[in-house]
């Protein structure tokens, strides 16, 4: 039997050119399954401008971005400044990091370095239902139980306010920055470990100036990752954090996040009124937002990846 | 050398404690839901319908509705994320094409949940027409599970070695016969895997639903896809926080959050299970 | 003639497989002292067991003794960081820490600081910069790679060729000063050229150092050591001058080892 013979010439990775009809019919099919995920992104960036498009002329624009007072209900004189809104994504989320830092950090620590085999067969799981509890459980949480505790500490105005967002954000965002970063640490490979304690250091010495460095854009992606899943947050906030929509920098107060206010507006909006079109420009921003999140942490990983 | 000593058992005796913490505050929320919500579970109260005003009776119509999402995420999400994860590690591996596919993932995957409500109300209710339907809400859903769906699914994949793709090949297979008979089989637990975990994460959704049309209180169970529908996640919240009499539907509360997250846990846990034991039986 | 490390009847397991099997033997201070055997014999079990590299395994027992200048460096008292900074190892396969070659070096001596005192006051204090710098110096130079990196001590380790970077682990090990140090194939992943320097590099150092190798290369025992073991199947079949060992083996398996038959 002859070979195939084909076109010559350099050798081109896996392309074959011969193909049978059903080979290639089953290549496409697959392709479009893939093309899917870039129609969607392009759906979600188009619908966000499309809906936000018509705001663009019918609002003051500059005082959307630096307006102090978001009141669009208001009967008469609805006024559309997002700062409010973006102040309180801000308090909660960046309060929610500076509690989570730290624990999810030590977790993660623990759990590649410390833990024990029998004892890590037992947290990761634990880490993992955690991280699939739906977010509206927490917010009840927080609603029913967690803002009774932090009024009993605290005695604040309110009871649902932005600290309770916070704290309650913070437990939902260790499972995922615990996971990510303990995947970076364990890409460490055991031979640095090893020469670094035949070198007579102690193995915190070892995590501390080895595993930590050698892991550390892993380990700041996981942080930036984390953070953008609490930006974008929206039941436990919208259960939480109580609603309020004044603008101010005190967390025992209420707060209400730009996610939060897209889902209880939309409850009492009319189609295709002005208060509808400027949420959708809320929606393009918070969007904006994570992406720019998003973007951070991979640039900060493949930037920064060390080599070992 | 004392102070090295000790500096190592403080700092590790400190990242003890986050892990001990971590674990406290997954029991005390498992906890209290827990107790909160086994006063008023019941059998009349899973197959019931709500009466006066869902202040008594049962939540049927949400856990109906919870189901028919799934169905529909199920068979819109898994063919297409299986599809695409089996193109995107078995035929476009690093040419740009590649990477913008992969980069398409990512983001996706980083899309707030309201958004995708967002997307769901202009593209599937309004422009496409669907109104406030489970077809809506389903298809949103669907939308927002992909990247979850492809990455897992494309972790399966990528498991398993290229040995046994080049075995195949050289025994003369075809790219298709070699996946369909030797990558598949073997990363089919995997797979199967993310889709119980992809699945579960869509039925604890509410942002999305909130966009979409799911309703409050119903007297009936949605009959077709374009019919209205009532969901587990959407109803603990809206209990908890527009019901007519806070205070006496707290048992309602606790019980509908529990029906959830028995549901959700049980199928993480069930998720969880399966991948250790095809991890322990497949050790290449 | 002193002895640096004597085991003593010295037993390993690794869960059920008895890897070794009650070795027994004296390491010669400032001689280099090869161990060869064929593979899975237990040569890199028994060189873990010195600086008790063994411990990090999981499963893994110990019994007997293996004793270094006269002390056991099992016993419960006995520090095992202090243990392991006095007993340098070498790497089969280069491992430089992803730093610059200078903070390899000198990542040892900033641990562990400077000892100082008098009439048995002794305390620690770190190192001052000045003094960092002639250390790294001084590593660099003993392992012969200074010339090559006295320029570009701020670039990464990992930049290096194999055989520079398997050099630079020697000076970062010879920085912290040991009085043993330990290699464990350490020309294995290495091309003839880089293997070359680093065998005269070994022979160069048993000058102020008491040098194991292990390796499967029998040529490279016989090349550069004094004295040579030979293990099989966890045993410790036979010890001696290296120049006896290969023309003289005493045991029938040293043999059969030595001439090709057997391994």
């Amino acid at each position: 039997m002859a070979w195939k013979i084909g076109k010559g010439g350099r050798c081109r990775g896996r392309r074959n050119k011969h193909l049978p009809p059903r080979e290639k019919a089953i290549q496409l099919a697959l392709a479009a399954a893939t093309w899917t995920s870039v129609i969607a992104l392009a759906a979600v960036i188009g619908e966000l401008i499309m809906g936000a498009l018509p705001a663009f002329s019918s609002i003051d624009i500059i005082a959307f971005f630096t307006g102090t007072v978001w009141n669009p209900a208001h009967p008469l004189y609805p006024l559309y400044g997002v700062l409010p809104l973006f102040v309180g994504t801000m308090m909660v989320s960046f309060g929610a990091a500076l509690i989570a830092i730290p624990i999810g950090l030590g977790c993660s620590i623990w759990l590649a370095e410390v833990a024990s085999p029998r004892v890590k067969a037992i947290f990761k799981p634990a880490i993992e239902v955690l991280a699939g509890i739906p977010s509206v459980i927490f917010g009840f949480f927080a609603l029913v139980v967690l803002s009774e505790w932090i009024a009993g500490v605290f005695d604040p105005v309110t009871k649902l306010n932005a600290l309770n967002g916070a704290i309650m954000l913070a437990v939902m965002m260790v499972p995922i920055m615990v996971t990510l970063a303990e995947d970076a640490m364990n890409a460490v490979p055991l031979s640095l470990r090893e020469a670094s304690l035949a070198l007579g250091a102690t193995r915190w010495e070892t995590v501390r100036h080895v595993v930590v460095p050698a892991s550390l854009s892993g380990v700041v992606a996981a942080i930036v990752l984390a953070f953008g899943r609490a930006v974008g947050e929206t039941m436990t906030v919208l259960m939480a954090t109580g609603n309020a929509t004044l603008l101010h920098f005190d967390f025992l107060r209420s707060v209400q996040t730009m996610t939060a206010a897209i889902a209880i507006d939309f409850g009492e909006v009319e189609f295709g009124s002005e208060h509808y079109h400027v949420l959708f420009l809320v929606g393009l921003v918070l969007f904006t937002i994570t992406f720019a999140i998003n973007l951070l942490a991979d640039w900060v990983t493949r930037r920064f990846k060390e080599d070992y | 050398m004392l102070g090295r000593k000790a500096k190592e058992a403080v700092a590790f005796t400190l990242f003890r404690g986050c892990a001990l913490l971590v674990v406290l505050a997954l029991a005390v929320i498992l906890g209290y839901i827990l107790t909160g919500g086994l006063e008023r579970m019941s059998v009349e109260f899973l197959t019931g319908m709500p009466r006066r005003a869902n202040t008594q009776g049962g939540i049927l119509p949400a856990i109906v509705g919870t189901f028919y999402l799934m169905l529909i995420v199920l068979a819109i999400s898994v063919p297409i994320g299986v599809m695409a994860a089996i193109y995107l590690v078995e035929y476009e591996q690093s040419s740009w094409m590649g990477r913008v596919f992969r980069l398409a993932v990512y983001n996706l995957a980083g899309v707030p949940s309201i958004v995708y409500g967002l997307l769901g109300l202009g593209i599937f209710v309004a422009y496409l027409g669907f109104g406030f339907s489970l077809l809506s809400a389903g298809l949103t859903l669907s939308i927002m599970t992909l990247p979850l769906m492809i990455s897992s699914a494309r972790e399966a994949i990528a498991a398993v070695p290229g040995a046994v793709r080049e075995a195949s090949y050289a025994l003369g297979a075809t790219k298709w016969q070699t996946i369909r008979h030797h990558v598949l089989p073997y990363a089919l637990p995997g797979i199967f895997t993310g889709i119980i975990l992809s699945v579960s994460r869509a039925a604890g959704e509410t942002a999305p639903l909130m966009l979409t049309g799911v309703a409050m209180s119903l007297q009936r169970l949605p009959d077709n896809l374009f019919d209205s529908f009532m969901a587990l996640p959407y109803h603990v919240f809206y209990m908890a926080t527009q019901s007519s009499d806070l205070q006496a539907t707290r048992p309602i509360q606790y019980a509908t959050a529990l029906v959830l997250l028995l549901l959700v846990l049980g199928m993480n846990l069930f998720a969880i299970v399966l991948r250790k034991r095809y991890r322990d039986k497949y050790r290449w | 003639m002193t002895i640096a490390i004597h085991t003593d009847d010295l037993h390993v397991y690794f869960d059920r497989n008895h890897a070794l099997k009650g070795v027994g033997m004296d390491i010669e201070m400032n001689q280099v002292t090869a161990i060869i055997g064929p593979s899975g014999c237990g040569k890199s079990t028994f060189l873990r067991c010195i600086n008790r590299m063994n411990d990090l395994i999981p499963g893994c027992v110990v019994k007997g003794r293996v004793m270094v200048n006269g002390q056991d460096v099992n016993a419960d008292e006995v520090d095992v960081v202090d243990v392991r900074r006095r007993i340098g190892m070498v790497f089969q396969k280069p491992n430089p820490f992803p730093k610059s070659i200078y903070e390899n070096v000198a990542y040892g001596p900033r641990l562990h600081g400077v000892l100082e005192g008098a009439n048995g006051k002794m305390r620690r204090r770190k190192h001052a910069k000045a003094e960092l710098d002639a250390i790294v110096e001084r590593s660099l130079r003993r392992a012969a790679l200074w010339d090559e990196v006295k320029d570009r001590l701020d670039k990464s380790g990992t930049s290096l060729s194999g055989g520079q970077q398997q050099r630079l682990c020697i000076a970062r090990t010879l920085a912290v000063d040991p009085e043993i140090i330990l290699f464990d194939e350490p020309c294995s992943a290495l091309d003839p050229i880089a293997t070359a320097k680093i065998e005269d590099l070994l022979v160069d150092l048993k000058e102020d150092y008491t040098v194991v190798i292990v390796t499967h290369n029998m040529q490279q025992a016989a090349r550069i050591s004094d004295r040579t073991a030979f293990f099989y199947l966890g045993e410790l079949i036979e010890m001696g001058e290296t120049k006896q060992i290969f023309e003289r083996p005493q045991k029938e398996l040293t043999e059969q080892y030595i001439t090709g038959r057997m391994g």
